[in-house]
Formats: structure tokens, sequence, C-alpha cells
């Protein structure tokens, strides 16, 4: 998704740069407070500001993170993009600082992401999907029992929304801004259907992530911070981490299924705008979403898999989708991967949860 | 491990360029870039001019031309995105090859082509002739927020000792029969993931640690600071200001 | 140093309680003194808290109870700049330790961090990094140096502030031999008092002439190294084990001063 220099009219990236510069300018300020403790770190905040080294080693993650790769099938793989995941792990602010920042230096370092477009970048990957994400994810998690199974459901929501999220902005920066006059109805359609795909990945990923942190340090998951103070007051005292650790297991399985149908509810709205459009527009929109699909894919592979070495290209072959069918079978395939996905996640998920925690240190 | 491989991307020498303040160089491309972007498409020996001044720069700076053309690949996936434009853009249809394609999209495709590709040239030769710790630098004195490079120097810092690590946890998966082939081993994964994370903040909060006790306060002491001399600001205009004078050739004629 | 009342020791702990916010108490009242220029080892088996005491000495934990005073001087909120200046602690992975992004900045960043700038700076920067034979890395990333040589430069960073103590935790670990010898010439050369947190027994026999054990909380012993180490039964009180085939009895020892 990084935008290259000479894709949106100068106007638009300079006025693009001013946003970006001004969440960045709020974010600073929001990030101090957001790092402010942990449950161990407390006692040792006696000077000193948290905000750079671990707003920087959280870049860094993030930067590694979306260089593991996923294995989806026949040697196709995804990755995170890390914007959700960042804005649940480390709070909106700091999830945009550390977004911004690794954007910037694969502007400059990598020359990934054109110089000028830095400022639509930054919008559209570092502030659209942390404070979608986030912005999701707290209502959800207002909504929801509060146990670590919802919050990882609302992850999983999250997630998936803010990957179409930031294609919407990007569509609507393209609208404003575009160098070239395609239809917007197809642009819209064709990123926002493909990244519903794609956000399906994305949601699968962060939830399981978010879900192994908070099986370890509850405490380290900013959005769930609530959830475990809360907890903690309760005993205050003796028994140190077992209030963390308690599964609360009957709750849970009722607010599995209802997150269950609404991410299945969303995924079926998002699928039924990509087909009012698909239908509105038949012509020439498979072809845009096919090849956008693989220039997805490729792109991703050659953003981030070995930024440091070879910037291979990949998967760019699979130019065979055709057929005006396109926009159906795609609305069709999110359905059932979401659903599937939702299926074998489900089950693993309550396979997991006994021993979620002590799996998760044997894979360290 | 971690030790001894040195950052690819940029490409040690000595010349003219690589001599020049950081500052200097990111604002020069930044500038060139802005320029090059604001030329209309119509004028197409503009960016051949400018390809021949990004040339020239390269030539300046000895950086091989095959190491720039490969690092150019990172544009490819939008290179497929142009190509694409001439059939879907709506418009005058004309026939090139036998294709029925549309001219505002060819003209579409051939003005993202030429920016982007122009741009990534810039971007490339500033990464390839300016060390990362210059960098940081320069970026300092453009007075982009001071925590802001902080955060982008410690993940430089501790980038590659976060990927290392994750590099060891994938050897310790494989080690004991691990092999990722599809979805259902995305929970392996994403657990090791979680760890990554679990240990990235760990290790931030014992670096905090590390700095307080070596007395910070909330700030970083500036211990470099980079100038420049007119001169050097001087030599680092050429490439924007001649950019400039193509482009507004390019909208006179 | 910057101390003209010359006798207060460098090191003065005192009834040192402290408990986690969690709940979990480490220290259980610990009392230790250390002199001017000696070199002590801290013992102890792992959750003895050892490293809950080190970050008392430089106040990144508050006390509970007790006190600490370093060179005379209390650890308290008032006199935190100072207190970090005299106690320079080496944390046990030198990457947390070494987050600037040359040898030469990291080094130099405790010094600047108390105000010092330019030529001064400089020089404090070149004779730390002597000290430990590193001065030719100075320009060198952290993460391009091997292990052995990333501690050594830990120890430079900390050296840069002139410490009145040099706290080391586990100063030898994942050190090869070559590079455990190099440390232990080094901190042989200094002359500056060394509290060594380590498990590395045989280590600490070499460079320490008094050890301590750290044991649930409290001091549970304070002498020669040496004969702590040949006290079979307080050392398996302790969990402390000596390596395969070590003899701290067949190892002479020219003991220094004190």
């Amino acid at each position: 998704m990084h935008v290259p220099d000479g894709f949106i009219d100068a106007p638009v990236s300079a006025a693009a740069g001013v946003v970006a510069a001004g969440a960045v300018a709020v974010s600073l300020r929001g990030a101090r407070r957001e790092l402010g403790g942990t449950s161990r770190s407390s006692a040792a905040e006696s000077g000193g500001e948290r905000t750079a080294p671990l707003a920087g080693l959280v870049a860094a993650f993030i930067f590694a993170v979306q260089m593991l790769n996923f294995p989806v099938a026949a040697g196709t793989s995804g990755h995170l993009l890390g914007g959700a995941l960042a804005a649940i792990l480390v709070g909106p602010y700091t999830g945009v600082l550390c977004v911004t920042v690794v954007l910037l230096m694969q502007g400059i370092l990598f020359a990934d992401g054109g110089l000028t477009a830095l400022g639509v970048n930054v919008v559209v990957m570092g502030i659209t999907t942390t404070v979608v994400a986030y912005a999701l994810f707290r209502g959800l998690l207002g909504v929801l029992p509060r146990t670590r199974r919802s919050v990882t459901a609302a992850s999983f929501v999250a997630a998936l929304v803010s990957v179409p999220a930031a294609a919407g902005a990007f569509t609507l920066i393209y609208w404003i801004g575009g160098t070239t006059d395609i239809p917007i109805g197809k642009v819209f359609t064709a990123m926002v259907g493909v990244h519903v795909l794609i956000g399906i990945g994305e949601a699968v990923i962060t939830a399981l992530t978010v879900g192994a942190v908070i099986a370890v340090r509850p405490d380290l998951v900013h959005g769930a911070r609530g959830l475990t103070s809360s907890l903690k007051l309760r005993v205050d005292g003796e028994l140190v981490d077992a209030p963390a650790r308690q599964p609360a297991a009957p709750v849970a399985a009722r607010s599995h299924r209802g997150i269950w149908v609404t991410g299945l509810v969303t995924a079926l709205v998002l699928a039924g705008f990509v087909s009012y459009y698909a239908s509105a527009d038949p012509d020439g929109l498979e072809k845009v979403a096919a090849d956008q699909g693989i220039d997805k894919k490729t792109e991703e592979h050659a953003a981030k898999d070995s930024p440091l070495a070879d910037y291979g290209v990949k998967d760019i072959s699979d130019t065979r989708i055709s057929g005006g069918l396109a926009g159906v079978i795609g609305v069709g395939a999110t359905v059932v991967v979401g659903s599937g996905v939702f299926y074998v996640v489900r089950r693993r998920r309550t396979q997991d949860a006994p021993d979620g925690t002590s799996r998760a240190g044997e894979n360290v | 491990m971690g030790a001894g491989h040195a950052h690819k991307l940029y490409r040690h020498g000595h010349s003219p360029v690589h001599d020049l303040p950081p500052h200097c160089k990111i604002a020069a491309a930044f500038c060139f870039v802005v320029v090059v972007v604001s030329t209309p498409r119509e004028s197409v020996w503009a960016f051949g001019l400018y390809a021949v001044l990004l040339g020239a720069v390269t030539a300046f700076a000895r950086i091989p031309a095959g190491f720039l053309l490969k690092r150019l690949l990172i544009e490819v996936p939008f290179v497929a995105f142009a190509l694409l434009m001439p059939f879907v853009v709506p418009g005058e249809q004309t026939h090139v090859l036998g294709l029925s394609v549309s001219v505002p999209g060819l003209w579409g495709a051939w003005n993202v082509l030429a920016k982007g590709t122009l741009g990534v040239a810039a971007s490339v030769l500033l990464a390839s002739t300016t060390e990362l710790r210059s960098l940081l630098l320069g970026l300092q004195r453009l007075k982009l927020p001071p925590l802001l490079v902080q955060i982008a120097s410690f993940m430089i810092r501790y980038g590659d000792v976060i990927t290392d690590e994750m590099r060891r946890m994938s050897i310790a998966r494989r080690s004991r029969g691990f092999e990722a082939r599809g979805v259902r081993q995305w929970g392996v994964l994403a657990k090791s993931a979680g760890a990554l994370f679990i240990r990235s903040y760990e290790r931030g909060e014992r670096v905090h640690l590390a700095m307080v006790s070596r007395g910070y306060a909330g700030s970083m002491p500036v211990i470099d600071e980079v100038t420049a001399s007119r001169t050097q600001w001087a030599h680092a205009a050429v490439l924007p200001v001649l950019a400039l004078a193509i482009c507004l050739l390019g909208w006179t004629l | 140093m910057s101390q003209p009342t010359a006798p207060a020791p460098s090191l003065e702990v005192s009834g040192l309680a402290y408990a986690y916010p969690d709940g979990h108490q480490a220290l259980f009242g610990v009392d230790l003194t250390v002199g001017r220029g000696e070199r002590v080892a801290l013992l102890g088996p792992n959750g003895a808290g050892k490293t809950t005491l080190v970050l008392h000495l430089n106040g990144i934990l508050d006390a509970g109870a007790g006190t600490v005073r370093v060179a005379g001087l209390p650890v308290e909120k008032r006199n935190l700049a100072e207190i970090r200046r005299r106690v320079g602690i080496v944390f046990q992975d030198p990457d947390d330790q070494l987050f600037m992004p040359t040898v030469r900045e990291d080094v130099a960043f405790g010094p600047a961090a108390s105000g010092l700038r330019g030529a001064e700076l400089e020089e404090r920067v070149t004779e730390a990094l002597k000290q430990v034979g590193m001065e030719e890395y100075a320009n060198r990333p952290p993460h391009h140096l091997s292990f052995g040589q990333r501690r050594r430069v830990a120890v430079a960073t900390v050296l840069a502030m002139r410490p009145e103590i040099l706290v080391l935790d586990e100063p030898s670990s994942n050190l090869d031999p070559a590079s455990r010898r190099e440390l232990a010439d080094i901190l042989r050369s200094l002359d500056v008092t060394v509290l060594m947190v380590t498990h590395d027994l045989p280590y600490a026999l070499e460079l320490c002439p008094r050890a301590v054990i750290l044991s649930e909380g409290v001091i549970a012993a304070d002498d020669r190294t040496q004969d702590l180490l040949c006290d079979e039964k307080l050392m398996r009180n302790h969990r402390l084990e000596l390596p395969f085939g070590f003899d701290p009895r067949s190892v002479t020892l020219d003991v220094p001063r004190l």
C-alpha cells in the first residue's frame, strides 16, 4: 500500500502531510501518557521518560513482525501490516508514532513509499488503521463482557475493519487528488474488496498475537489494561499473578459466539458493499480487482520480506482471473473464507484455552 | 549473531555526494521530488532531463548503475498498477499494438511511472550515499520532533537485534520439526509474534532502566550536531535548482 | 573523587527491605558496607534479590525501609542525578545498555546527560574507551561488535561517568574464555570500587578478595571469597555450586591490598 511519488497530486500530498504532522504532534503528547507504566514498572518510575525507548522498541518490533511470513496456501503468504496490532498493544497514540516512524524509515531508507507521498502514507497506514482499529476495539470492549476472550475477539474485528478502512481512506485521497481519473467507484470497489480479504488475514494474525501476549503478560496489552487492573484491585496483596490468569470460562463461550456473529455480520456488510459496487460497474472491475490483488501481494513481499537485502518480486505471474464473475466470486470467497477462518480459529482457541499460557511460553 | 553484517543500503565511499551534510542531502532530495511531482506530465522531455540529472549525481557519487537499478525494483507493484491504467481509464481510445487503450489512461500510466521512478531513484541515491546515523542526525537538524528522531534511532538500533531474535525463534521452531505450511500454523506463528512483542517491550523497559541509570531525565543529550557551510548548501542545491529550471520550462513551453 | 570526607565508604546499605508493588517481597533487611577501592562479589542463587538490590543502589527502586548511601550521600530523590553519576551499573545484556547508534555516542551519553560538552566530553569518551581497549571502535555501531567487545563498551559507558562504584551484573556471562580474561584484566586495572553480581564463582575468586552471599533477601555470609567458597555446607545451603573439577583451595591468590 506504500504510495509512490506522483500518484497523488502535489496539493493533496501537501495537505495530507499537514494532517499527518498534526496527528503526529497530537500523538507525541498522547504517547507520554500511554507509556506511563505497566504493573511491573510503576516502581521504576523514578525519573526519565519511557516513551522514546519503549516506542522505539515497539517500532522495531512492528518492523520485524512485518517480515514474519504467514503462509496461506500454495506458496503464497501474507504478513502483518501491524497498525491495528500496535494500537491495541501500546495504545493509539504510540501506535501512530510507531507506524509513522516505520513508514518514515521505509521511505527514506528503502525508497518504499515516495518522499512526497509520506503524508499520504502516514494518513492511510499510520493514522487510519490505528485510529479505526482502536476506536472499534474500545467500543467493542465496552459492550462485551470483560474477559480476555473479548479482548481477542475485539482485536479480530478491529483489525479486520482497519485494513479496508485504510483502503477507503486511500480511495478518498485518490478521489480528491489522484493524478489520473480512474472512475472512483472502481477504485473503491477494487481497493476495499481486495482489502477485506487482506483484512481477514490481518485480523486472524492480530487476534492470535494479542491473545498470545495477553496469556503471558496481560499488563502489556494497552487496550486491556482496564481489565487487568480491575482484576488486580480485588486481590491486592499476596497472590501475585493469579488474578490475571483467571480464564472466566462460562462467560467466554457466550461472548465468543457473540463476537463470531458480529465479525461475520461485519464481513458480510463489507462484502455486500463490494457486491453492490461490483454489479454497478461490472466492466473492467475484475481486472482491477485481480491485478490489484496481485499488486497487493507482490508489494507486500517486495516491501518487507527482506528490506535489508534483495527486494525479490514473487507471485506476479497470476494474471489468469478472468470473466465477469470476479466480483461475485470475491464476495463469495470473502464470506466463505471469513466464516471458515472464524470457525477454525474458534475451534483452535477452545482447544488451546486451558493450556494456552504454557504453550505460549514453550513457543518462545 | 547480529554482528558484522553492515547495512546493504549504504554504499561506503568518499565522493562529493557522500561528504555533503545529511540534512542538505535530505532537503535536496525532497525538493527534487517535489519539483518532479509538480511537473506537467505532457513535458515528456523534462522527465528525461531529470533522469539525466540523477544519472549525473549517481556518477558523481560513484554508485554503480546496477546497484541503483536493482533497488528500483521496489517500485514494481505500482508499475503493475500503472500498466493497468490504459485499460481501465475511460476516455478517448487509441490502438497500440492492436490493443485498444485509452489516451488519458496512457498519460496516467506514464505520469505515475515517470514520477514514481524518479522519486524512488532519488530516495535510493540518498540512502546509498548517507549513513543511517547521519540520516537521523539530518532529520534532527531539519527540526523533526526530537522524540520522533529518538524513536527512529531506537528502532534502527534495535531493528537488527529484534529481527535476529525473530530469526532465532524461527530456527528454534523448525529445529523442533515445525514447518509453517498454511493457515493452520498461524496460531504458532502468532504466538511467536506475541512472544517477540513481549521480548521487545521488556527490552524497552530494560533499555529505559539503563538510560535512567546513566542520568537520563527525559531528553537525550545532543552529542553530535551536523552543520553545513554555505557552500555545502549551495552544492546540495544544484540538483533541485536545475530541476526547478526544467520544471518551469516545462510549464512555459 | 569529589568527596573531601575521605573515610566514607563507597557503599553503605543498612536495613534495606523492599517489596514489589505486586506484593512480592524481595529484600528483608540487607546490610552491606563496601569500602573504597574494594572489589566485592555478590553471590547468591537465582531469585535471591540480587538484581533488586542492585536497582536500589542508584535509586531506580525506592527503598521500602532502610537506607543506601553512596560515598556518604544518601540515595534520595533530590540526589538522584549525583547518585547515578557515582554508581555505574553495567547490566547483564550489553544490548540493553548500548542503546545509542554508535559506540562513541553511547559512551558519551552519561557524561553528556550530566551536562558535559565539547572537548571535555570527547576526552572523557576517549579515556573510557582506552581503559577498556576499545578506542578504535568509537565510530562503529554497537551491533557490529562481538559480544565480548560489547560488554567492554558497556563497561566504558559507565566508566565515562567516573563512578565511585562500579556495579557489574553477571559480567562474565556469555563470554568466551579469552573475552572473560580480557575483561578480568580490565577490571583489575581499574582504580575503582567494584561490586560484582555473579554466579561465576571462579571469576569471583579471581577478581574479588571479598564476597558476600545474598540469600532469601538478606546477607547470609560475608567473608574472604576463598573461605566462603571452601565452606561446603554454606555453599550447599545457598544453592551455590562450584564448577566441576574446580577446587578453590588449590588456587593461590596474590591478594592485593586490603
